[in-house]
């Protein structure tokens, strides 16, 4: 199971009021308690002295479902539903609008669904345009609420982490890292969009935006939704300003990492906290331990193909789309915010995430395949090698810290832990961004459009 | 085997247990509890549905305060946005001719959420300086005096919605509740001529 | 030889210039295999010396002078590499080569069934007995079975001392190659010709058997992947080009040359072209001090170390009991005591017995005195367990002292009708309980009092022991004293636990207990019996004077024979682990400017609005290089140029301190992090400016 929930579909025409909850809650319940069910198997292996077996997948899912993703859904469904998100089995509703005309209004067991896609990083929206629509996220509240519920399971995680490897302050220090570049992430899009669109006539960025929620939660939940691999969106992405959509695009990029997935999450910054312990860990002059354990040949392989088998993805499949008729036959805008489109796409696509820069067209059948293809390989192109990472690790023996160990529970370790993130996923997708949102922000400034 | 068969039990019960008994808790409760919300929040008067509080419907009509720009236009079937971005040509044209059609109505600068469509298509909502501007040309549509026009800008102060619990989201006016009360102060306009603007 | 390689320079004339014929000799495809990092930056200089060539034979010259710049920095790179590798293996060469012109062949004087025969070195097998005799060349290692000898073993260990080398006991081992310069020996050949010592310490200095170490290869993996990202985010690159020149109707400087100028400007090259400069030269510098390491990954595995096991003595006391103090009887004068002690003393030729000596002289102003020619000397005996003296008195009439353990003089005086005062008893418990032995002094049968005798902690090495822990090693001090004694050695010394009563069955055990709970073990040693804790330690260092057995059976031996070496030879293999993070580290920020210097070169063309000749993405050159041409080419060179001037750390390593391991990374962290990345946009931009002030751009 993905958890992607690429939404080509709008939910209110092409879906019944059955298949919505038995198909996609059933489906978002699953693949987040799938993500909390691999970390434990991580943390286990971890913690494993020299054992093997990684624990019950089944008791892991189960109990995740029964006793964290259930009862939070529940409550956050009954909050939202007080806010005016539809709950309920009816018919769509016909309405005679005041001047005469009429509007067919979509009704459903909305409310339930929405809050598991939010709080399980799924993000696959009840209507099609997500939590823009009034019916999905109705007041400033509801929109507050749901963006809250992007954060709080993925970032509780971390936590549980820390405290399931015994290490508590690890847990806090890898929870900082994230927090420190989200919020880099979110200064960088709100100062963005508070500027106005010279090419536009000198307009703010409210193209794609609901008026009760305004720019700046709407530039916040562009930043939460792609660092924590959820993708429901309550802004059109398309139309952010150049460096907020870079914000968005680069946050998926990194992989599940700021946050990340239910789950996910956690073992997307444990691969990188490994590459960081290696590099770093060997200029303090012993072979690199990552919480006791020894990171050897096997970890390190595990690890780069985990980090860098998405990036892949990403870059080659972006790449062919900009040049094959399929591929650009799907976009909606010329000059680089079409080449931000595809590289939009598959970046989602590969890592989890299911937002869209929606203008470009991926319901054809060639994106289809190849934001499939690229799903499939971001999904479980990292469980693999984190699941054999854990089963590495768990076989290992057990070295006990010294002072003379990399200490991975200090503000040291946070910085360069941030700086293996960011410099890894700069590196590696640079010349295309450059290409993409940063050649547009300096088209945008120079008021030229395409 | 055994691993299997218990697996596929375990997905069975999880999905009779999230794909049906949890909508259907959450149904009874809202159905119990907040009954007009779950229900879409509608709007219903003289046996008829007019429509949903949340949801921003079309008004050509110079009588109306108009909302924003909708890519559907107001329809729901599907909800939809432009998708433009920050460099787009045809966004710019877009602004260029919907700043055309509103220059004879609307004096002076014309604020941005007129001239930019929302993500949903269904935004109820424009800016309250969005709303002030437009009462001159509902004013001389509905060919109000100087008298009718002062009640008809005290009314659209009284429907700027302030931020939730003064903390959540932007002031805004609910167009659909203001046209309601419009309508109810000072008469409905006649239909013809409706969504030809 | 070692000793003066200690002082060999590290561009020593002749190393160099044998390293830059090596450094061509090693374009060979065979040898540039191994390094798939180099590899990628040889395929493209070979890629681009086509192209020219191509463009020369038919004469389309487009770019032509930009495109043999880049060709030729290439091949600069890749020479660079070779040259780092060369330079690192080249000191060990010049000392393989001292020591093969000592392995010519020798004539071995056999003994079978009682005769001598004269054969060669090389024909001899294990369990050969062979006679040398002063003058001769022994012919291969062994262990002296009979006799004893001194030997000249100046050619391994430069060590111009001869060493004594005798049957029986800790100092049989013998190596094929050093010459015995007294006396005659029987030897026990242990090697078979061809894996002797030397042979394999020739093997080890000249790299002929180095291979990847455990962190050698995880880092190449890293480094490989590394690579392969780069070459995939160039190669896709093609299409984002491809699109964005469509899309805006201009050209990108995105030629081959360029494409391949970013992709060997990106690969970690800095790092992959030392990676084995820093492994060899791990091992040289072990050498330089003296250490033999027998493979590459137990250099790796002294940095990992967190538990060391020493030997008491000769490591952490100076060997010997010394007396340290006198506690006389009371009625009794310190000043009689001391002369009866040293009295006792004078003819004992035992350690003991001369610090005994030494202590009345020092502190009690007694001088050593000739003694009378009647005196009787009373030698130390296991049955008695006394020593002493019979002499003449003043008065004529023999003055009887003896000096030995509380219990024997004990019976002693009783013996003599004398009593030996409760008091005193007392007093040797107390000494005996602080960890020194007590000596009880009587005369005649009088006891006049104690000669407190103490093992006496060297100098500095309580310093030592602090700066271990710093480092985060736990020492345990083996001793064969009882638990009292032990504890309190191991208080004054620092050490942080001790085994007492220790057997080569317990020192092996506890090293088993220590491995189990994962922690790495190191341990120094000589006699035969620390054969099995050696080869069980995951660092063991046999001292070269030690058995052969030993020296088997630990991985490295310290030609020295200092114990206290094991703390260098942790630094050096902790230098060595650093100096591979600091360079991977280096490397990897140094791509950031580069990006800033070749992407602007390539993209500036883009989306010119009409009649502009810069598109929007000139912003991003933020070093103001002066054109496309000269900015990737100041990269590439920078790029080459990098390798050169980090030979000499490579080589040397990076600096250690015994500080902290969050110390040692924020320093290396400013250094070769924040280096890394500021550096680069330095040097390019200066690079760019000599380019366009020489014209070659």
């Amino acid at each position: 199971m993905t958890n992607t929930n690429w939404q080509a579909y709008p939910g209110e025409t092409t879906l019944s009021d059955l298949t919505q909850p038995l198909g996609l809650n059933v489906q978002n319940f699953l693949s987040a308690a799938t993500g909390i069910a691999v970390m434990a198997a991580l943390a286990r292996g971890i913690t494993g002295r020299q054992s093997s077996g990684l624990g019950n997948f089944w008791v892991d899912l189960v109990c995740s479902i029964l006793y964290i993703l259930l009862p939070i859904s529940i409550i956050v469904a009954v909050i939202l539903v007080s806010q005016g998100v539809v709950q309920n089995f009816s018919h769509y509703i016909d309405a005679k609008t005041l001047e005469g005309g009429s509007q067919i209004l979509p009704m459903g067991p909305a409310a339930s669904q929405v809050a598991i896609k939010q709080l399980g990083t799924n993000g696959g929206g009840f209507f099609g345009v997500n939590s823009a629509h009034p019916f999905e996220n109705p007041t400033p509240f509801s929109n507050f609420i749901e963006y809250l519920s992007i954060l709080i399971i993925p970032s509780a995680l971390v936590y549980s982490f820390g405290i399931l490897v015994n290490r508590r302050l690890h847990g806090i220090m890898l929870l900082s890292a994230m927090f420190i570049i989200l919020f880099a992430g979110i200064g960088i899009s709100l100062w963005s969009e508070f500027h106005v669109n010279p090419a536009i006539g000198g307009l703010p960025f409210m193209e794609g935006k609901e008026v009760r929620f305004g720019i700046f939660p709407s530039a916040l939940w562009s930043v939460l939704t792609t660092a924590a691999s959820n993708g429901s969106v309550n802004a059109m992405h398309d139309s952010l300003s150049p460096l907020a959509g870079l914000v968005a695009i680069f946050n998926m990029m990194l992989g599940e990492v700021v946050f990340g997935g239910v789950g996910s999450g956690v073992y997307g910054i444990v691969l990188f906290a490994i590459l960081t312990v290696f590099i770093a860990g060997l200029m303090v002059g012993r072979t690199p331990e990552y919480l006791g354990k020894k990171i050897e040949t096997r970890d390190v392989f595990f690890a780069v193909i985990g980090v860098l088998l998405p990036c892949a993805v990403v870059l080659i499949l972006s790449s062919i789309s900009l040049v094959v008729p399929g591929g650009l036959a799907g976009l909606s805008n010329k000059g680089p915010h079409g080449l931000s489109q595809v590289l939009y796409a598959f970046t989602s696509a590969a890592n989890n995430n299911g937002s869209a820069f929606a203008g470009l067209n991926a319901s054809t059948p060639y994106f289809t395949i190849l934001t499939s293809i690229a799903m499939l390989l971001g999904r479980f192109g990292v469980i693999i090698p984190v699941l054999a990472l854990s089963d590495s690790l768990g076989r290992k023996k057990y070295t006990p810290p010294s002072t003379g160990t990399f200490p991975t529970e200090s503000s040291l370790f946070v910085i360069l832990l941030i700086s293996v993130i960011v410099i890894v996923g700069a590196l590696t997708f640079f010349p295309a961004l450059t290409l993409g949102p940063i050649i547009e922000h300096f088209l945008m400034i120079g008021g030229r459009t395409l | 085997m055994r691993n299997l068969k218990s697996g596929i039990l375990i997905f069975l019960i999880m999905a009779v247990l999230t794909g049906v008994v949890y909508p259907l808790v959450i149904t009874v409760i809202s159905q119990t509890a907040f009954p007009d919300k779950a229900n879409g929040s509608l709007l219903s008067g003289d046996g008829e549905i007019h429509g949903s509080i949340l949801a921003g419907q079309k008004f050509t009509l110079p009588e109306y305060f108009w909302p924003r720009p909708s890519i559907s236009e107001y329809n729901a079937l599907p909800s939809g946005a432009s998708n433009q971005g920050p460099t787009s040509e045809a966004l710019r044209q877009a602004v260029e001719d919907r700043s055309r059609e509103l220059t004879p109505y609307i004096s002076g600068q014309i604020p941005a959420d007129l001239l930019l469509a929302s993500g949903s298509g269904l935004d109820p909502h424009i800016s309250p300086d969005a709303a002030l501007v437009q009462i001159d040309h509902v004013a001389q549509a509905r060919n109000l005096s100087a008298e009718q026009k002062a009640h008809l800008r005290e009314l659209v102060n009284q429907y700027i919605e302030q931020p939730q619990w003064g903390v959540f989201g932007a002031p805004r006016v609910n167009v659909l509740r203001l046209n309601l009360a419009v309508d109810d102060t000072f008469g409905k306009p006649p239909l013809e001529g409706a969504n030809q603007h | 030889m070692t000793t003066q390689n200690k002082k060999t320079n590290l561009f020593d004339p002749q190393i160099v210039r044998r390293a830059i014929s090596d450094s061509f000799r090693k374009l060979d495809p065979r040898i540039q295999v191994k390094n798939p990092v180099m590899l990628v930056v040889f395929i493209c200089a070979i890629i681009l010396t086509i192209v020219v060539i191509v463009e020369i034979a038919g004469s389309q010259y487009s770019d032509f002078k930009f495109n043999i710049q880049i060709m030729l920095w290439l091949w600069f790179t890749v020479l660079f590499a070779n040259f780092a590798e060369a330079i690192a293996e080249g000191r060990g060469k010049a000392q393989a080569d001292t020591l093969r012109a000592m392995r010519k062949d020798t004539v071995a004087r056999r003994i079978r069934n009682g005769q001598e025969e004269k054969v060669s070195a090389s024909d001899l097998a294990i369990g050969d007995l062979v006679l040398c005799e002063a003058g001769d060349i022994i012919p291969g290692d062994g262990d002296v079975v009979e006799g004893i000898a001194s030997v000249d073993e100046s050619a391994i260990t430069g060590e111009s001392a001869p060493v004594i080398r005798e049957s029986g006991g800790d100092r049989s081992a013998v190596t094929g190659g050093t010459r015995v310069i007294s006396d005659r020996i029987t030897i026990g050949i242990t090697a078979t010709p061809g894996q002797s010592f030397l042979d394999r310490m020739i093997s080890m200095v000249e790299g002929a058997k180095r291979q990847q170490t455990p962190n050698e290869r995880a880092l190449s993996v890293l480094l490989l992947s590394l690579t392969a990202i780069f070459l995939l985010a160039v190669g896709t690159l093609k299409g984002f080009t491809t699109y964005s020149e469509n899309a805006s109707g201009n050209q990108s400087f995105a030629s081959l040359t360029v494409l391949i100028s970013l992709v060997v400007c990106l690969i970690p090259t800095t790092i992959g072209g030392l990676l084995s400069a820093i492994g060899i030269s791990g091992m040289d510098r072990m050498l330089r001090k003296n250490v033999l390491a027998m493979s590459g990954k137990a250099v790796e595995a002294a940095g990992d170390i967190d538990v060391m096991l020493l030997d008491k003595t000769g490591t952490i006391t100076l060997g010997n009991r010394m007396a340290t103090s006198l506690i006389p009887v009371w009625g009794t004068s310190i000043d009689r005591l001391a002369d009866a002690a040293q009295l006792a003393s004078l003819p004992d030729e035992t350690p003991e017995g001369r610090s005994i000596v030494v202590l009345a002289k020092d502190k009690y102003g007694l001088r050593g005195r000739d003694l009378p020619s009647q005196t009787r000397f009373i030698p130390f005996s296991a049955r008695t367990r006394i020593s002493g003296v019979d002499l003449p008195g003043r008065d004529g009439t023999m003055r009887t002292i003896r000096k030995g353990a509380i219990e024997s003089i004990w019976n002693h005086v009783r013996s003599n009708g004398g009593l030996f005062p409760l008091e005193l008893n007392v007093t040797a418990h107390d000494v005996a309980r602080s960890g020194a032995t007590p000596l009880a002094v009587a005369e005649g049968s009088e006891v006049l009092g104690l000669i407190v005798l103490k093992d006496v902690v060297k100098g500095g090495i309580r310093e030592r022991f602090a700066e271990l822990r710093r480092m985060g090693i736990k020492t345990i001090m083996i001793t064969g004293d009882n638990p009292l004694t032990a504890a309190s050695i191991a208080a004054e010394a620092g050490v942080d636990d001790f085994i007492a009563e220790a057997t080569p069955e317990t020192k092996l055990q506890r090293i088993r207990d220590e491995q189990s709970e994962g922690h790495l073990v190191a341990m120094i040693g000589d006699g035969t019996n620390d054969a099995p804790a050696l080869a069980q330690s995951d660092v063991g260092v046999a001292m070269n004077t030690g058995t052969q057995a030993a020296r088997e059976a630990g991985n490295m031996v310290d030609l020295d024979s200092n114990p206290t070496k094991l703390i260098e030879v942790v630094e050096t293999g902790k230098q060595l682990l650093m100096t591979r993070g600091a360079l991977t580290t280096f490397s990897i920020a140094n791509d950031v400017s580069k990006y800033f210097a070749i992407l602007p070169a390539m993209f500036s063309g883009l989306y010119a609005s009409a009649g502009g000749q810069l598109g929007p993405l000139a912003a991003l050159n933020v070093m103001g290089l002066h054109s496309p041409q000269s900015a990737v080419l100041s990269a590439v060179i920078f790029n080459a140029l990098i390798i050169v001037a980090l030979i000499p750390l490579a080589l040397k390593g990076v600096k250690y301190r015994p500080l902290g391991a969050s110390v040692i990374l924020s320093r290396n962290l400013a250094l070769f992090g924040l280096g890394g990345l500021i550096i680069p946009f330095v040097g390019i931009k200066l690079i760019d400016l000599l380019l366009v002030n020489f014209k070659l751009i």
